[in-house]
């Protein structure tokens, strides 16, 4: 029974339905994995034991009458951008460390209904705003596979959470690689899906037109459960698009012969380390054994994405934490002496140092006589690199390549180089502008570090993506490394 | 001809009578206890999204068919940013570079008969921010977001209006105009209908625009006559005596008379617009729009024309009956239960009817007094079962009591005396009382007819028929 960390969550999943345990004593175990390690990993900023012992207790009575949905028993995590009702949101910041939210996100909702028990809050860079996760007001989170390492960020407690096997599956939020750089520096599974495929209602919003909800779990098969019952369409977000959830778990095991895979020749740059590299062709030799077919795709825009992408997020972050004012909830100054103070000292105290020069950014992005220059010149390359990925995938079916530039790096090793701490996001931040969806998968190791092979879709592409990257986990077994020590 | 020219465009808010908000699913009725109708979205809270309200959007697509304006097949809802209390999100939604509706006009009618079309460079849809309150409490401010995110639409006219009076005749077209379409309720004072001027003056014959100023919420139509008066002369004689107007936003402050600069804090705003990623672009369907089109009702200019050419109305009078969609609707009851004379029922709905609701600030919709009742009045008035004069003592009697005509004059026996015997009767009664008055007449004092016009009627109560009085009169005095 103390072993049950070990499995997967489709494992899980089966075990629960089919009574071998039970879902207090899955609970229960986790937990106890989870206080162990809380005190060098820091992968939670909050831990609701009690809550999930109780709703352990329902699902296990739900299960043992014929009833429960897909996850029914089922621990996860949320990243703590997740409005939790009940439970506080903290997005990692002073600014929400006192903020319980009143209402349930779509997402956790859906997790819920599906019968998925959550165990606690993760640990993130404030706001989503980092690739490190040491912009956390509640401390760095550490890589399980080397504690003086970053475990990647903004999704960084979910990422170690899940590689630690302390939960079997998490929530993140991908807006320029949150999900899959940490999924690869931590030798885990993450998909960020289509813009729009999961509802981003209840998500504490970076930049709107990026941000998507996704899954971190330990293999593609997980991530297909998973996300198949956090997907659709959201009457409460707009922006999500109302068309069917295929059935991902089903398509899993479809063949690949045939499979037009192209290479993104843009991110085989000198940025890329060479061991990492022989990683990432290693892995595509696996995929042509497979009976898919290679070639190079030029996307001649996508070394813009940085640049461009450090226009239009922190332009969209500017105005979305505005609201966190002082005046109605989170974070206020004491003793403000006019309105004027209340709102600098409110900020000033409450934010962190990279939400605030992400905030300061954006301002000026938008400002009167720099909009044209900035923010509707970067909406013009953002339409030229999407135009880039719609003509690649006319041709090819996915689209591959490394997913970091390098394995993890040292905690404080870039925090005095915000510029440097950017170009990690260089081969994540396409598919964000894009809209598509992208999957990262561990395939190798350099240096005793896992790395990440990505493999980017079409539009409403995760059934085909999640499909490749199972093919993949079936010859493969990267994904069933442990870091030492927490097997 | 004055030196200075005044150029004055408008931009009225008006508040479209959605049940719910824009945004949101919270009501919008009015008087709620503080931050009762304000729910997650209206507050601002974490990780929520607006999702728009179509019946908002139906709502402006009406105003824009009814000024004859451009609908967009596509238009985009952006954020204006600033900072306030009564902002929850930190940001407005609006519509800024590619609004809703654009190019409109409407006619209005000048003191000398003349018609002048008055541009509507734009129209489009906003949410309003929430209020400040500061009474009884005494230390803070207390922030109300009942109306955060009820939904407005903004109409912006060209600067075509050259005078106060223009301006007020301008904005209470509009104000008739919502009224018509039914997407506004008109409500002056509780905001729901007020606008913003821009004011500025140039030497007449000049082409270029003077600098001007912008006078905030303007919430009755006198204020916007006094303040544009006000702001006129300010701006004049701040020219004539060799300054310069600057371009700022100044309020109304109805108890001075006199406009005031706002903070300057508060004019210096960038709002850092831009387009609101959590809504996509607003997309309208032909289909949408002619569903929209055939909803409309007769517009205020239409029925006014009609009213003129199928009653035989001075085009004043046709304007008057059609101010509102109630007034008209009852002119037509009248003229209906009448079975003719639209001319009598003109003169009594704009005359005494008008004046009545007017003393007891009623609305013509209120009931008081039923179409029917009133052409039950002017039936008499028609068959000359009573005198004009006497109608309106019976109109008086109705009013007070609610009950009909016929009623009033049996109970007070006010029917008119239309035989002539008993005309002449009375008449030699007077002639027998007054022969001082009688030999005068005779004599030449032409005048003192309607001296014998006048003991006669009293005589009767008022209610020999005029007509026949006049006649029978001059016979008998003639000898």
């Amino acid at each position: 029974m103390s072993e049950l960390h070990k499995r997967t969550l489709t494992e899980l999943a089966a075990g629960l339905r089919s009574r071998k345990f039970s879902s207090v004593e899955l609970v229960r175990a986790l937990l106890g994995r989870i206080e162990a390690r809380q005190g060098v990993l820091n992968a939670f900023v909050s831990v609701t034991g009690e809550q999930a012992l109780a709703d352990a207790a329902a699902a296990d009575r739900a299960l043992a009458a014929g009833g429960g949905g897909a996850l029914a028993g089922v621990p996860i995590a949320h990243k703590d951008l997740f409005c939790t009702r009940g439970v506080r949101t903290t997005c990692g910041s002073r600014m929400l460390d006192n903020f319980v939210s009143p209402y349930d996100a779509t997402v956790v909702a859906k997790l819920k209904a599906a019968g998925a028990i959550t165990l606690g809050k993760t640990n993130m860079d404030e706001f989503a705003m980092g690739s490190s996760n040491e912009n956390s007001y509640y401390g760095p989170v550490r890589n399980p596979w080397n504690v003086k390492l970053v475990p990647g960020g903004s999704s960084g407690g979910s990422a170690a959470a899940v590689a630690a096997r302390l939960i079997p599956g998490a929530t993140g939020t991908d807006t320029g690689g949150s999900i899959r750089q940490p999924a690869a520096l931590c030798g885990i599974t993450g998909i960020k899906p289509t813009y729009g495929r999961v509802s981003r209602y209840g998500m504490v919003a970076f930049a709107s037109s990026l941000d998507q909800g996704g899954a971190l779990t330990t293999s593609a098969a997980d991530a297909a459960l998973m996300l198949r019952e956090m997907a659709g369409f959201d009457p409460n977000d707009s922006t999500s698009v109302d068309t069917a959830v295929p059935d991902y778990v089903a398509g899993l095991d479809a063949p690949l012969a045939g499979l037009k895979v192209g290479l993104l020749k843009e991110f085989f740059d000198k940025g890329l380390e060479a061991e990492n590299e022989r990683r990432i062709r290693e892995a595509l030799a696996v995929f042509e054994k497979l009976g898919a077919r290679l070639r190079e795709v030029s996307l001649p825009n996508l070394p813009l994405s940085v640049p461009t992408y450090y226009v239009v997020a922190p332009a969209e972050a500017s105005s979305n934490l505005a609201r966190f004012d002082g005046v109605r909830y989170g974070y206020r100054c004491k003793e403000p002496r006019d309105l004027l103070d209340l709102y600098k000292r409110s900020r000033g105290e409450g934010f962190g140092a990279e939400v605030k020069r992400r905030i300061m950014t954006g301002t000026y992005v938008l400002s009167a006589g720099y909009y044209d220059a900035y923010y509707l010149r970067a909406q013009k390359v953002r339409q030229l690199i999407t135009d880039d990925f719609r003509r690649a995938f006319r041709d090819v079916d996915v689209l591959m390549g490394p997913m970091t530039p390098t394995a993890a790096f040292a905690i404080g090793a870039k925090t005095d180089d915000p510029i440097a701490m950017y170009l990690n996001d260089i081969y994540t931040i396409g598919a964000n502008l894009a809209g598509v969806p992208a999957i990262s998968v561990p395939c190798g190791f350099v240096d005793g570090l896992p790395v990440g092979l990505q493999i980017v879709g079409p539009h409403f592409g995760e059934a085909r993506l999640l499909n490749v990257a199972h093919r993949y986990q079936r010859e493969t077994d990267w994904h069933t490394r442990v870091p030492q020590g927490y097997a | 001809m004055s030196e200075w020219e005044t150029v004055i465009g408008l931009e009225i808010h008006a508040q479209l009578a959605t049940r719910s908000k824009i945004f949101s699913g919270s009501a919008t009725a009015y008087g709620a206890p503080p931050n009762a109708q304000a729910n997650l979205v209206d507050l601002g809270y974490p990780g929520v999204l607006p999702v728009l309200n179509g019946e908002a959007v139906r709502m402006a697509v009406k105003l824009g068919l009814a000024i004859n304006a451009r609908i967009a097949r596509s238009s985009v809802f952006a954020r204006k940013n600033y900072f306030y209390p009564d902002l929850p999100k930190g940001y407005q939604i609006s519509q800024y570079e590619l609004p809703i509706v654009a190019d409109g006009a409407v006619d209005i009618v000048l003191d000398d008969g003349e018609v002048k079309r008055i541009g509507i460079t734009r129209a489009h849809l906003e949410e309003d921010a929430g209020k400040s309150l500061h009474e009884g409490l005494p230390g803070v401010t207390g922030i109300d977001l009942n109306r955060a995110g009820t939904p407005l639409v903004e109409i912006v006219s060209e600067p075509h209006l050259r005078s106060a009076k223009e301006a007020v005749t301008y904005m209470k077209k509009v104000h008739t105009l919502v009224r018509y379409l039914e997407i506004c309720d008109g409500n002056m004072q509780e905001g729901s209908f007020r606008c913003d001027a821009n004011v500025s003056v140039r030497r007449a014959g000049t082409q270029k625009f003077g600098t001007r100023a912008e006078i905030k919420n303007l919430n009755s139509f006198r204020f916007v006559e006094r303040a544009i008066n006000y702001e006129v002369s300010r701006q004049i004689d701040l020219l004539e005596s060799g300054g310069q107007v600057v371009q700022e936003t100044r309020l109304y402050d109805p108890d001075q008379g006199e406009t005031r600069p706002m903070r300057s804090k508060e004019e210096a705003n960038d709002y850092r617009y831009f387009p609101d990623p959590d809504l996509l672009p607003l997309v309208l369907s032909d289909a949408l729009i002619e569903e929209v089109r055939a909803t409309l009702p007769e517009l205020p200019d239409q029925k006014a024309a009609r009213f003129a050419s199928e009653y035989a109305l001075s085009a004043y009078d046709a304007g008057v009956l059609t101010a509102s969609r109630e007034l008209a609707a009852y002119y037509e009851d009248v003229v209906r239960e009448l079975k003719g004379e639209p001319k009598l029922a003109a003169n009594w709905v704009m005359g005494e009817l008008a004046a009545a609701l007017n003393r007891e600030n009623l609305e013509v919709g209120s009931g008081r007094l039923p179409a029917a009742r009133l052409a039950g009045l002017l039936k008499r008035i028609a068959d000359q079962t009573i005198s004009g004069k006497i109608a309106k003592e019976v109109f008086e009697a109705m009013w007070s009591t609610g009950r009909s005509a016929d009623e009033v004059i049996d109970a007070q026996g006010l029917k008119q005396i239309t035989d002539s015997s008993a005309i002449e009767r009375v008449i030699d009664e007077v002639m027998n009382k007054n022969p001082a008055q009688l030999a005068d007449y005779r004599a030449g004092k032409d005048k003192l007819f309607g001296f014998f016009v006048g003991q006669v009627m009293k005589a009767t109560g008022g209610k020999a028929n005029p007509a026949q009085l006049n006649e029978l009169l001059k016979k008998k005095l003639g000898g």
